[in-house]
């Protein structure tokens, strides 16, 4: 099992958690609401929970709880540009489904 | 798919509710949008990665606008529907605008507020202030993919309520939420991170291309104050560029040129003052209209010389600002540097000289402000955690009520974190009073006379009781953009009145620096002068009691000799109330009660009587 970052992104975060001056790493997670079911978390992680499941990808630690892990084993986390935008994308092969704008999902 | 943010640890929004909020410079030359990403402020750029956003707005006859760069192209080309430095006019009426000749639009004077005639109409400066925000708002939600639930906007810190009203209206006008206005230095010294710092005095060096301001700001519990303001409204980086282009002239001997030909030497001289920022000299080449050539070096001794006397004309209010603040340079534990002009070395070493600290210049001094105020939007977004510290306005002057000879009682206290509450009761001066005037005051003096009045009303309807007999409860509120409600409420009946004011209307910073500093020269003879009046009242209270008493039964209570005694008691009281000694006063105030107490007792005995007269004792629910 395993979840991990592009090098793109991995810089960003370095650079974000550098700027916030604390913070252990990242945690992802997965919630369940949102018009198709779940959704993704993403925030700083300030300390690290007994249970969590830990990734180190290109020197950046990344925390995940066991329950989410289960829909998140897989997933690539990109830093993309569209447009204006910019912002993190997960690439995650386990979802079958999701909403139009693509902040649930469902699997 | 969408692209998401990093949040804050349990912050993470559900889908579709991101809480987006940004901060906008809304600037006299060029305004900027920023934001708060991953926890990182970030300047927002449009499509061709610009940041900056001229804030120049171009009418057409159609009604539809042309916003920033391409309006300020043809700014010299139709300069009557071209409109520059809207917010020199915001909230102005054409009396307040001295200069108003020497510009290119045809003014219209409407009440409140001048408006410009374009093809397209008259226009407000608040719909020009409009059309900037719109498109700011416009590149907000296309580099965030969301709308916005917020904006908080910066004013200058001098920015009196007409401005700011002006201001939040045109954010209205654009469809934006304001979230708060916030003053531009307290948003610079937040970018900064001011607000964690220290508690202390900060100085915000403000050159921008038109406009140079110093603010003295404290810092206490995190809330910023504005000390202090100065400035010149007609001082900018501009007037260096225009410095070398006479430097131009006068070294290629030129005279008499086109205005094209003034134009590129115009930029040219923008550029060699860029140039200067990281070389030492730069070589200035033109060729004009009339086929001569202009080839000149530019050392940076040379440019700092030609610009020395613009250097020191903004050390002057920085004096001046320090002075009012009632501060010396030593107080002052940091110093930070806003708009592009404090690029220049010669400013940075000026400022430093004069400050004997090194200023605050790391972070890009055109953005500082509009990354300040994201920040401060972020915040009031509900994007940080509650125990966060929230950046708080504070009322600048007290805010009382009028009370029996003509004291004021202060029910906020200036200084106050706004938004906030408070009430007090107050009581009928009379017997059967049935009506009490609220006189709503603002100001440190103990007498209304020397504080600013800001609203009068009535409570009516109070039933009939004796003197004191009355609750009647005053609630201040002010809001969070320093809007201030009284209401009045007499608890037994509950018959309510109010009034909503605008506290700060129309007071400049200068005012309130003044009302401040006499009311601490003057605190000593207030309190004398307090004193008097409160001995004064409680004087001409005891007498109406007591002629009222003499009155209904006096002749019957009272032995001549008694009578006679109370008689000579009220006249020494009355000629002590002609001087004014308050403790003379006192003294035969305390006297006449003395002499009085019989009577009173009597009095006492007799009513009871009365109600008892005609009742059998076990009538009586004991």
């Amino acid at each position: 099992m395993a979840v991990t970052l592009t090098e793109k992104a991995a810089t960003h975060i370095k650079n974000f958690i550098a700027k916030r001056g604390k913070g252990v790493g990242l945690r992802l997670g997965v919630r369940t609401n949102g018009c198709s079911g779940m959704s993704y978390t993403l925030e700083f992680a300030d300390e690290l929970n007994d249970t969590d499941s830990q990734f180190e990808s290109h020197g950046v630690k990344v925390l995940i709880d066991p329950k989410s892990l289960a829909y998140l084993d897989g997933t690539e986390l990109d830093y993309a540009r569209e447009g204006l935008n910019e912002g993190f994308k997960f690439n995650n092969p386990n979802v079958k489904n999701q909403c139009g704008c693509g902040e649930s999902f469902g699997v | 798919m969408a692209l998401l943010q990093i949040a804050e640890p349990g912050m993470s929004a559900a889908p579709h509710q991101h809480r987006l909020a940004v901060g906008i410079d809304l600037g006299t030359t060029n305004s900027l949008v920023a934001t708060v990403r991953s926890g990182m402020s970030v300047v927002l750029h449009d499509e061709n990665g610009r940041a900056l956003l001229p804030s120049v707005v171009r009418y057409h006859a159609d009604g539809s606008t042309d916003v920033g760069y391409p309006a300020q192209a043809m700014q010299s080309s139709d300069p009557h529907n071209t409109i520059v430095s809207a917010k020199r006019f915001m909230g102005r009426g054409l009396r307040d605008l001295p200069g108003a000749g020497s510009m290119p639009y045809q003014f219209v004077d409407a009440p409140g507020m001048v408006q410009l005639k374009t093809v397209a109409g008259a226009k407000s400066p608040v719909e020009v202030s409009a059309e900037i925000l719109k498109v700011l708002r416009d590149r907000a939600e296309k580099s965030m993919g969301g709308e916005l639930v917020g904006a908080v906007i910066t004013v200058p810190a001098y920015f009196d309520d007409a401005q700011r009203q002006a201001t939040k209206d045109a954010a209205r006008l654009a469809g934006l939420n304001v979230l708060r206005l916030l003053n531009e230095p307290t948003a610079a010294a937040v970018a900064y991170g001011l607000d964690n710092a220290a508690e202390g005095v900060y100085a915000v060096y403000d050159l921008g291309g038109g406009t140079f301001d110093i603010s003295v700001l404290r810092l206490s519990k995190g809330v910023f104050e504005v000390l202090a303001t100065n400035g010149d409204s007609a001082l900018g980086g501009d007037d260096f560029d225009h410095r070398i282009y006479c430097w131009i002239l006068e070294q290629a001997k030129l005279s008499g040129i086109k205005p094209q030909d003034a134009r590129l030497l115009l930029t040219r001289a923008r550029e060699a003052k860029e140039d200067l920022t990281a070389h030492p000299e730069v070589r200035i080449t033109a060729v004009l209209s009339t086929g001569e050539m202009v080839d000149l070096t530019l050392g940076s001794e040379v440019f700092t010389e030609i610009t020395r006397s613009l250097v020191n004309k903004t050390l002057v209010p920085s004096k001046k600002a320090l002075r009012d603040a009632g501060l010396e340079v030593e107080d002052v534990k940091g110093v930070v540097m806003v708009g592009g002009a404090t690029r220049m070395p010669q400013i940075q070493h000026a400022v430093g000289q004069f400050f004997r600290q090194e200023p605050l210049n790391n972070l890009d001094p055109d953005k500082v402000v509009a990354l300040g105020a994201a920040i401060q939007a972020n915040v009031l977004a509900g994007n940080r955690s509650g125990d966060d510290w929230l950046l708080l306005d504070v009322i600048p002057l007290s805010l009382g009520i009028e009370t029996m000879g003509g004291l004021v009682e202060k029910i906020i206290q200036r200084n106050s974190t706004i938004p906030v509450a408070r009430a007090q009761e107050f009581t009928t001066f009379k017997d059967g009073q049935t009506a009490m005037s609220i006189h709503v005051v603002q100001g440190e003096r103990e007498l209304v006379s020397d504080c600013r009045s800001l609203a009068k009303f009535e409570l009516r309807g109070i039933p009939p009781m004796v003197a004191g007999g009355a609750r009647i409860r005053v609630t201040f509120q002010v809001d969070a953009d320093g809007l201030l409600s009284v209401s009045a409420r007499e608890k037994s009946s509950g018959v309510e009145a109010s009034v909503v004011v605008k506290p700060s209307y129309g007071l400049s910073d200068d005012e309130i620096a003044n009302m401040l500093r006499t009311s601490q020269e003057n605190a000593r003879a207030d309190m004398a002068a307090r004193a008097l009046r409160e001995q004064q009242v409680e004087a001409g209270r005891l007498i109406e009691a007591i002629e009222a008493a003499l009155h209904e039964n006096g002749d019957r209570l009272l032995s001549a000799a008694e009578r006679a005694e109370i008689d000579e008691g009220m006249a020494s009281l009355r000629s002590a109330l002609e001087g004014q000694d308050h403790l003379a006063i006192k003294e035969q105030t305390e006297r006449l009660n003395h002499i009085s107490e019989t009577f009173a007792a009597r009095r006492m005995d007799q009513s009871v009587q009365k109600a008892l007269t005609g009742y059998k004792l076990e009538e009586l629910e004991i």
